[in-house]
Formats: structure tokens, sequence, C-alpha cells
């Protein structure tokens, strides 16, 4: 059974079509890469995934829910949580304002505070950094620390599936090192699915799983991670010869 | 010292005003970077609703005569229905317009509002006695202060608390924060945009109702065009504020007012008339010092 499947999918800003035609379909607990080069058109599949952009043609469902065109934070209700591109911090808000914003639709019996509270130490758990500048205003944190917090935030809405854009863009490698092996383990831990872009494979190379290499708006090839790194259609895509 | 205590009183009664009126527009600007010129359509509307409609000279008081502890609650909350009226029926549409479009939805739904209360009303200012207990002088340090000055500034430095805390302190208030400061992460983090908005026009139109209450026991009239002075000089002070930031657009709120105040005592008499063309270039030497404003609100650059 699949969590997330996208057919047809077509997304257009204007005259300019990002994406053309997408399909594929994500099972539950899998992890996905969606790599290629600058203006694949990977930031726009996330973005109509939740919510941001509608498509102008196509469809997504998950979990069992056609949610093409749907607002934002009906999605977000459905378990889809991103991390966009360039983080989005809330700068002016606390780290720990930031990750409760996520936790509104979770009111349950304890009320937000008391749902809050306990998402909360788990995430500081995860995360000890946080913790320890919970009152800092997020504006003020390094470009890690923020990672962090917006990966932090977007586990705040108890998703079933995260989709993260380019979690490594602006960050020293061993600092990428470290968000990566906390989302791994995030992942076994709370039974994830994640949806990561990259525009370099070769994190989905180390990391493995399944690798779905995007350009020009249309998916080129989709199979193994590391499989693929080894292929010459891999080369071809990403430096632009060969046919395809 | 009574006379500079009456100036100083006055400054803080008219920026008190001003403040009111620009946190009104502040709000809504930071949810749905609108500029709500029907705002001062808001505030005279607000006046006119303890009013029976009449065409007559003589204006025929019906909730107005509501004892005090009735009359501010039923006027705060017909003002904060007006306003998420305006935002239902009107603003929803131009969601997704570009800033001038809804700013042009804005001024056609302050003229509907105005012409609404002509057919209504007709344009003769009526004559109105609102609250008149509060027009007796109390004595501070030497000055004889009318008590509807005093109980102005303390009732908007109250409102100042009460919103701070509010947004400090309760979800709502948190939503809104990270909702003006980027509107779409706050949605992808299951943040209702709806609500959020129709809970910034409430806010609003119960800040345009205390300005009404205000302005009608301070001048004993209602009159259509009420609300557009106060309207503009909030929008003004918006500005210089920097649009969005609330406590921006209180401290310049309170900053015009001083300055409209002290022109009045230090201009010679026969530069009186022209006080607010002064103002108006003290505005200019802000913007031109400050194009900014005088406190950046984060997350007003353009959504993406």
């Amino acid at each position: 059974m699949s969590l997330l499947s996208l057919s047809n999918l077509t997304i257009r800003y204007g005259r300019l079509t990002a994406v053309r035609n997408v399909a594929f379909t994500l099972a539950e607990g899998e992890i996905l890469f969606i790599t290629g080069p600058n203006g694949a058109g990977k930031s726009s599949l996330l973005r109509a995934i939740a919510g941001v952009t509608p498509p102008a043609g196509g469809r997504i469902d998950f979990a069992d829910h056609d949610i093409t065109g749907r607002a934002p934070e009906d999605i977000a209700r459905l378990g889809v949580s991103m991390v966009p591109e360039g983080r989005e911090v809330f700068g002016s808000l606390t780290i720990e304002e930031n990750l409760t914003v996520g936790t509104g639709m979770h009111a349950g019996e304890h009320g937000w505070r008391g749902r809050a509270a306990d998402a909360l130490e788990e995430i500081y758990a995860t995360f000890p950094i946080l913790k320890e500048r919970r009152h800092t205003q997020a504006g003020l944190l390094s470009g890690g620390q923020q990672q962090m917090l917006v990966i932090g935030r977007a586990l705040m809405t108890n998703p079933r599936l995260i989709a993260i854009d380019e979690p490594s863009l602006g960050l020293a490698p061993n600092i990428t090192d470290q968000v990566y092996e906390r989302l791994i383990a995030l992942r076994a831990h709370r039974k994830l699915t994640l949806l990561i872009v990259e525009q370099s494979s070769t994190r989905a190379m180390m990391v493995g799983g399944r690798m779905i290499l995007m350009r020009g708006g249309e998916v080129l090839l989709d199979g193994d991670a590391r499989a693929m790194g080894q292929s010459e259609a891999m080369q071809a895509a990403y430096f632009g010869y060969g046919d395809h | 010292m009574g006379s500079v205590m009456q100036v100083v009183f006055d400054a803080a009664s008219l920026g008190s005003l001003y403040a009111l009126g620009a946190l009104g527009i502040a709000l809504i600007f930071g949810v749905m970077r609108l500029v709500n010129f029907a705002h001062g359509d808001v505030i005279a509307a607000c006046v006119f609703v303890l009013l029976w409609p009449s065409v007559d000279a003589v204006a025929i008081v019906f909730a107005g005569n509501l004892p005090w502890f009735l009359l501010v609650p039923f006027v705060l909350a017909m003002g904060a229905a007006l306003s998420v009226a305006s935002e239902v029926v009107v603003f929803r549409r131009f969601r997704n317009a570009n800033p001038a479009t809804m700013m042009i939805a804005s001024f056609a739904l302050g003229f509907v509002i105005r012409y609404f209360l002509l057919m209504l009303y007709s344009s003769r200012p009526k004559s109105i006695s609102l609250l008149p207990t509060l027009s007796q002088p109390v004595e501070i340090m030497g000055a004889r202060i009318p008590l509807l000055q005093v109980i102005t500034i303390v009732v908007t430095i109250g409102v100042l608390f009460g919103l701070t805390s509010f947004l400090r302190r309760t979800r709502f208030g948190l939503e809104m924060r990270a909702a003006a400061e980027n509107f779409t992460m706050a949605r992808v983090l299951g943040v209702r945009a709806n609500r959020v908005i129709m809970g910034a026009f409430a806010l609003s139109g119960a800040l345009a109702a205390a300005i009404a209450l205000i302005l009608g026991s301070q001048t004993g009239t209602a009159n259509i065009v009420m609300g557009a002075n106060v309207m503009l000089m909030a929008f003004i002070a918006t500005v210089i504020g920097g649009m969005g930031s609330l406590a921006g657009a209180v401290i310049a709120g309170f900053l015009l007012g001083a300055i409209a105040v002290v022109m009045q005592v230090i201009l010679p008499p026969d530069a009186r008339a022209f006080r607010d063309a002064f103002v108006y270039g003290a505005v200019i030497l802000v913007l031109i010092f400050r194009p900014q404003g005088l406190l950046t609100a984060r997350g007003t650059k353009e959504r993406v």
C-alpha cells in the first residue's frame, strides 16, 4: 500500500512548466531521494505535495486522500510535513515558539500546552542544542542549528511523511552528517517516511535507499541509489550528454 | 508647570488615538499584506450603531442609552463583527491578489460603508452625548485635564499590555505572530489561514470601535467622515513605524500625536492653520532618513 502517490503531475508558473507529467509512488517507511540539477523541478514537486503550489494538472494522493490542490493546513493535518528550501525559521520567535507552532492541530485532551510539552521533550532529546537555547530568537541561530530547528519543528506536527528540501544547503559537511544521522535515527524510531530533495546524489549514495533523478521537470531515472551511482545514465543526466 | 502638563496630556491622548488606529491597520497588514483603507469608515460606522437610522437632524439615540458597561462591549462587538464581515464578504476573494488590488478593494469597501451610512443617517453631523460624565475635568499636577483624556491614555496603555500578552501567551497569538512573519510556512505547519485572518480582523475592528467610543465622546458628534483623519494619521504611523511592525506602529502613533500637539503650541499663531503641513513635513524627513520605517518588521519580504 503506497502512502504517497503522484500521477501525471504538472506544475506551471505562468507559461513556464516546472514539472511535467511526473508519476511515482512512495511506500510507508520508505526513504526516497529526489536529485537533479538546478531547475529540475524538485522543489516545485515538494511545494505541490505540501499544497503550497497547486499543480496545473495531475493528481496527488496521500494516505487514501486526494490532496490535489488542497490547502496546506489541511494537508498538514493528514500527516505531511514539509521543510522548505532555505529553512524559513520564524526569526523573531524563540526556538520553543517555533517548535510549538506546529502543535495546534493536536489539541487533544491535555490542550495544546500539554501536547506541546510532551512533543517538545522528545525533540529536545534528539536535538539537545535546541533545549539549551530554547528562549533564543531563532533568527540568531547558526545555519546548522536552524536546520535542526526546522526538522524538529516539522516533527512537532507528528507527521507520517516528512519532505525536506536540501537539508545540506549551506552547511559544513560534518554538520550535514549530524543532520542525516538524526534523520535516519528518527526514521527508524518513528516509522517515518522520508522524502529528501538534494541537488547532489552523493548523499543519497552514502545513505542508500531509493533515488529519483529529475531533469527539466521530468523523471529520468528511478531506482536504488547505490546502483544508480555507478550507471552512465546518471552521469549523462548531470552533465547533459547522451540521449534521454 | 500646569501648561506643560496640559501639553503632555494632549499629546499622549492624541497619540493614543493614532496608536490604536495604527495598530488596527498594522495587525491586518501583518497577516495579509493588506492596507485596509476602510478602517476609517469602520470607525465611523461604530459611532452610528448607537443611533437609530434616520435622516433627521436630531439624533435618535438607540443603543447609546445603554449603561456604559453594556455600551462599551456592544460597540466593540459591533466593530469586530463589521470588520470580520468585511473579510468574509470582500477581502477573502482577494486573498491571492496583489497588494495594490487589495488596497483598491479596501477603498471601495470604505466608500460602500460611508454611502450606506449616508443613506441611513444623512451626511449632516449629529450631536450626541456619549458618556457625558467623562468630559468633566480632573486636576493633575496643577493642570485641569478632561477625565476623558486620562481614560483614553489609560485605556490605550491597557489595550497595549493586553494585546502584547495575548500575542505572547496564547496559542492564537503565537499563530498570529508566526503567520505575520511567514504565512505560507505557518500554514504548512497546520495553522489555519482563515482563523488567523479572521482573528486579526476581529481585533482590528474592536480597536476601531475603541477609537469610535473615544472620538464620539470627545467631539460629541456623529459624522460619517469622522474616521477619515484618524485613519490617515494611523496609516502614516504604520508607514513610519515600519509596515507590519506592531511596536513600530504604536511608537510612531504616539510620535505623530506628540509632533502635532507640540507644533500647535510652538508654531506662531499665523502658521497654526498649516499645522498638518508641518507634521507631514516631519514625516517626509523621517522617511528620507529611514525609508524602511523606524522598526523593520521581519517577514515583510515578498511572499513566494
